[in-house]
């Protein structure tokens, strides 16, 4: 009964609770757990709205709004507000506090405490906060706040956030004279903030801890495991939000974008030159430097500041997080310069008056090669213009394919201009899905489309394409060398059915069915593997390199095929065949054919039935065109278009034909066997290596992080998702009360 | 195989190497040869030539398969693709082309020389063609089969043939379109050095060999003229076993690739003893 309660922020508005907490709220026994209880109901600026059978809760922050739904699953409902009254019901019997003041919460005071006389006349503040604030400004330090000292390390660890509850009792006397300041301070005309502040402190002293609340982002489900997929298959994620800083922050924690053991960067670190120098305040401004001068090594900037100044901090462990307003004058200077309004930024001019035209694009430059040397960026409070460029900043600078991924209308901006764009169907409407180039139903499913489809897709094209390119040049630079034979007289070497036929009835089935099924690992290895998706990051499976060998390996098969038929057909006879110009044309054809077949059978790593079948068919295929072009039919109706009768069935039986074709098939598939094997052999095969990689590297993760642990607190407390001040002054005012009524009304 | 193309001023052929088409009579030369081996069973006789490129493109477009294949309009108003040899004197070419304006015409006998007397050797000269071609591509025009004459009524010969199409042989079944050494000569060769098969040599009985080592005589009646392209004409005698005529290469070919798998299989054996193992438990399982 220490009044430790979890709440699980969700939708779920039944009983979620733990039944012996449950219970406990239902004795009654423990007062501390009564104040707890009640200060959940109480403290807060909620709005409540009664539709008929069922209260519907408004709140500013998803937080304040899951506490007060705890409050009233445990038998505590908040029922009605008014301007100056707080109705809640305890466990069946409704009390009206009348509410005194609201101390309301802002980010410096990092809590939010109201003032309430109870229906016995009791005057008691009830506060709630970050837990360093909380902690500091209690009466005394018992074995209870050890334990829940304890209890936060714990909730901490599993990365929820926490807050710490504590209250007082206010005697009449004092309330009296703190209200008299209170007020003369709520009409002061100057440092009326600071004032106040001063009074709320004075109030908020010697408190009594309550308790601690932890709340869970409820992400959904495996979004911090997509992330930590993604981040190892080397993909950069930037969060782009229109939250608050906070808000942000904490969503970072929880889908582990941010880990403890990180630097963070704030905004005012990366660009803080005109106050006083903190450890960083020049990164942004070296990074600017070093490119201006294009002095030193291109990675120096990164690594020499750093270790200058913390040699323990590694570069990869870094965070940005910056607003949209920093964004603004980053993606604007230069239009700024443009005009001709001067150099607007102080940090940045500082011993650099004269400004080139392009130093704008050196800002932007230096602002993403500091952004993507960290492991996380964080936008916070960026509008939806603001997103689609900040993409376009990345593409322009970097050479990288960008993925932008969201649910909102907000999103749809920088969905259509980023290279790829997905759209999550969620609640927030249709708008982001209709935009994209991919719809998800999850976040996570993110991870099977990059990891697992994104990949596949990429090895199936570069296969197909690679294929294609081959069976091109190998089947139809014979017509090339026949040239050299023929006297350059654009004689063609095949028959004109063959040359209709190869591409699409003879060939194009295997790659095809390459280019739909092919995996080199299953999605399980995929997922489990991360790393593997670098392969495509770093164009290894097609570029002019793979081209040029596919190009020469084309090239290779086209003369292998042509001139071992040539010198074997040279003034050499067969059984039937007397070097003829169709029975050489059928031989150089189906040398080629055969090989460029066994090609992708030796290429296709999947088997499936459609991978069997496509290369049965297209040899199939082959007879059966062969046959039907070539029969006597055929040539006895249209002599001038199905030239070749009986010339396959003339030429194929004579065994002579069939050992030219068999030797130029097995000089063919010998190379491209030959690296198979070797590959298959030393496992030389990228991916294999790979897995290598990671297997290898997998006991000393554990170690890694253990390292990390000891290293400070890491518990998060603050209060709430914050809103900003003045929720409090609406209600204390009762603006927002009225404009309900009248609308109401 | 012998050249009796007569570059050489000392071949008996040499004074026949600038004939013309159609010089009559026929310069005929005899050139002398000595097999050292016997031939034992049936021989193939073969003419070659070189440099003569069958393969160019203009030259194997101009035929008219449709009047080779005995279709009367075409014969009277053969293809365009036979020009210039599609008419001579306002009437038609049969056959029209240039394939079949350049057909091979000279003559060759061989004759054993036994004790100063010639022998002749029987030729046989039908069964050289493919079936396919003398009995579906190449046909006569339709109509009565025992006067060709009257069938090509209204069409004139090729202008470098001594005598029309008609006349080409004295066996009905072996005379027109379906001659066989005409069938032979349309069927084009792929490479500019081609050998065809002029006749056949059969074996009588299962004493004696085909051709017996020996002296021989090939008498040519001289009508090719291959000196102004640099040709050169060939007779060749091969026999012929389950895969075709002699073959060098073919042989090299097949025992040079044959050695190289061998070394190559040796080698990635040896490598997997050597490195397999490493990774046997990385194998990527689908």
């Amino acid at each position: 009964g220490l009044g430790l309660s979890q709440e699980h922020h969700g939708e779920q508005k039944s009983d979620v609770c733990d039944v012996t907490l449950l219970e406990a709220a239902r004795r009654d026994k423990d007062p501390v757990l009564r104040e707890f209880l009640r200060l959940l109901a109480l403290c807060h600026t909620v709005m409540v709205e009664d539709r008929g059978d069922q209260l519907v809760y408004q709140a500013a922050s998803p937080d304040e709004e899951a506490l007060v739904w705890a409050a009233r699953n445990l038998g505590y409902v908040f029922l009605a507000r008014t301007q100056d009254s707080i109705t809640i019901r305890e466990l069946g019997r409704t009390r009206t506090y009348e509410v005194l003041a609201m101390l309301d919460f802002n980010s410096d005071r990092k809590r939010m405490s109201v003032l309430v006389r109870d229906p016995q006349g009791t005057i008691r503040l009830y506060t709630k906060g970050a837990d360093t604030v909380i902690l500091e400004r209690l009466r005394s330090r018992g074995p209870t706040e050890t334990l829940t000292e304890r209890a936060l390390d714990r909730f901490a660890e599993e990365t929820l956030r926490t807050l710490c509850v504590a209250s007082r009792e206010v005697s009449e006397a004092e309330f009296r004279a703190w209200s008299r300041r209170h007020r003369e301070a709520a009409v002061l005309l100057q440092d009326r903030a600071q004032e106040l502040d001063r009074l709320y402190e004075e109030m908020e002293q010697n408190l009594q801890l309550l308790g601690a609340t932890a709340i869970e982002d409820k992400l959904q489900d495996g979004v911090p495991e997509t992330i930590q997929l993604l981040k190892l298959g080397n993909i950069k994620v930037w969060v782009l939000t229109g939250d608050k800083q906070e808000t942000a922050m904490n969503i970072g924690y929880a889908c582990r974008l941010l880990t403890d053991d990180m630097e963070i960067l704030e905004e005012k670190e990366v660009s803080s030159c005109p106050t006083p120098p903190s450890s960083h305040s020049e990164i942004l401004q070296a990074y600017w430097e070093s490119n201006n001068n294009l002095s030193g090594p291109g990675d120096a900037p990164c690594s020499r500041r750093l270790s200058q100044q913390r040699p323990e901090t590694l570069c990869h462990k870094r965070a940005v997080i910056i607003s949209g307003d920093f964004l603004d004058k980053i993606l604007h200077t230069g239009e700024v310069l443009k005009e001709k309004k001067g150099w607007p930024w102080r940090w940045l001019c500082c011993g650099r008056a004269e400004a080139s035209q392009d130093q704008g694009g050196l800002v932007e430059k230096a602002f993403v090669d500091l952004a993507t040397s960290c492991q996380a960026v964080i936008c916070c409070r960026v509008t939806p213009k603001q997103k689609a460029l900040m993409v376009q900043l990345v593409k322009k600078h970097k050479k990288a394919v960008t993925l932008a991924i969201g649910d909102g209308a907000n999103d749809v901006n920088m969905i259509k201009t980023a290279d790829i764009g997905v759209g999550i169907s969620g609640l927030e409407g249709l708008q982001a899905v209709q935009c994209s180039d991919y719809a998800l139903a999850q976040f996570s499913f993110l991870q099977r489309l990059l990891l697992v489809h994104g990949r596949w897709n990429y090895l199936r094209i570069c296969k197909f394409l690679r294929y294609f390119f081959y069976k091109t040049f190998a089947g139809l630079l014979a017509q090339v060398w026949f040239a050299f034979h023929s006297g350059f007289t654009a004689q063609p070497l095949y028959e004109g059915w063959f040359l209709a036929l190869y591409n699409i009835f003879y060939t194009a089935y295997p790659v095809l069915s390459v280019g739909l099924l092919e995996q080199d690992v299953s999605a399980k290895k995929s997922l489990e593997f991360p790393e593997l998706y670098v392969v495509g990051q770093q164009d290894e499976l097609f570029n002019y390199r793979v081209f040029g060998v596919t190009l020469l390996h084309g090239v290779g098969t086209s003369l292998i095929s042509f001139y071992i038929t040539l010198w074997a057909f040279e003034d050499h006879v067969g059984t039937k065949v007397v070097g003829d110009y169709e029975s050489f044309s059928v031989t150089v054809a189906l040398s080629a054919l055969l090989s460029v077949l066994v090609e992708i059978v030796l290429d296709t790593q999947y088997w499936t039935v459609l991978s069997f079948l496509m290369v049965t068919a297209s040899l199939l295929l082959f007879c059966l065109f062969s046959f039907l072009t070539q029969t006597v039919d055929a040539y006895r109706i249209a002599p001038a278009i199905f030239r070749f009768p009986d010339a396959s069935w003339n030429a194929l039986t004579d065994p002579f034909v069939l050992l030219v074709v068999l030797l130029s098939l097995v000089v063919n598939t010998l190379p491209s066997l030959t690296v198979h094997a070797v590959r298959a052999i030393l496992g030389r095969a990228t991916t294999q290596q790979k897995i290598h990689l990671k297997a290898r590297r997998a006991p000393e993760a554990p170690v890694e992080l253990r390292s990390h642990v000891p290293r400070g607190s890491f518990r998060r407390s603050s209060y709430a998702f914050s809103h900003q001040e003045g929720y409090a002054g609406l209600i204390t005012r009762g603006d927002s009360l009225r404009a309900r009524a009248t609308q109401a009304s | 195989q012998i050249d009796y193309t007569g570059t050489e001023p000392s071949s008996p052929c040499n004074k026949c190497l600038n004939v013309s088409w159609d010089s009559t009579p026929p310069c005929t030369c005899t050139i002398n040869f000595t097999l050292e081996h016997s031939f034992e069973s049936n021989v193939f006789m073969y003419y070659g030539l070189s440099n003569f490129y069958q393969n160019h493109r203009r030259y194997v477009k101009s035929r008219d398969d449709s009047q080779l294949n005995g279709d009367n309009s075409s014969l009277l108003n053969p293809s365009k693709e036979c020009e210039p040899y599609r008419t001579n004197e306002d009437k038609p070419i049969a056959p029209c082309g240039a394939i079949a304006n350049s057909m091979f015409n000279d003559t060759l006998e061989l004759y054993r020389i036994d004790n100063d007397t010639r022998t002749p050797i029987p030729l046989i000269k039908k069964g050289i063609a493919w079936w396919t071609d003398k009995n579906v591509k190449f046909r006569n025009p339709t109509g009565d089969g025992n006067n060709l004459t009257a069938l090509f009524q209204g069409t004139t010969k090729p202008v470098n043939w001594p005598k029309p199409v008609y006349m080409l042989d004295s066996e009905p079944d072996n005379n027109g379109f379906i001659n066989e050494d005409f069938i032979v000569w349309m069927r084009t060769a792929a490479l500019p050095t081609f050998r065809k098969l002029y006749r056949l040599i059969e074996r009588k009985n299962s004493f004696q060999p085909t051709l017996q080592a020996g002296k021989y005589s090939l008498d040519i009646a001289y009508n090719y003229p291959v000196h102004s392209f640099d040709g050169r004409k060939r007779m060749i005698l091969s026999t012929i076993s389950w895969m075709g005529g002699k073959n060098p290469f073919l042989g090299i070919a097949y025992i040079t690739v044959g050695s190289i798998c061998f070394f190559l299989g040796v080698v990635l054996l040896f490598i997997h003893h050597k490195y397999g193992n490493r990774n046997t438990s990385a194998d990527i399982p689908n």
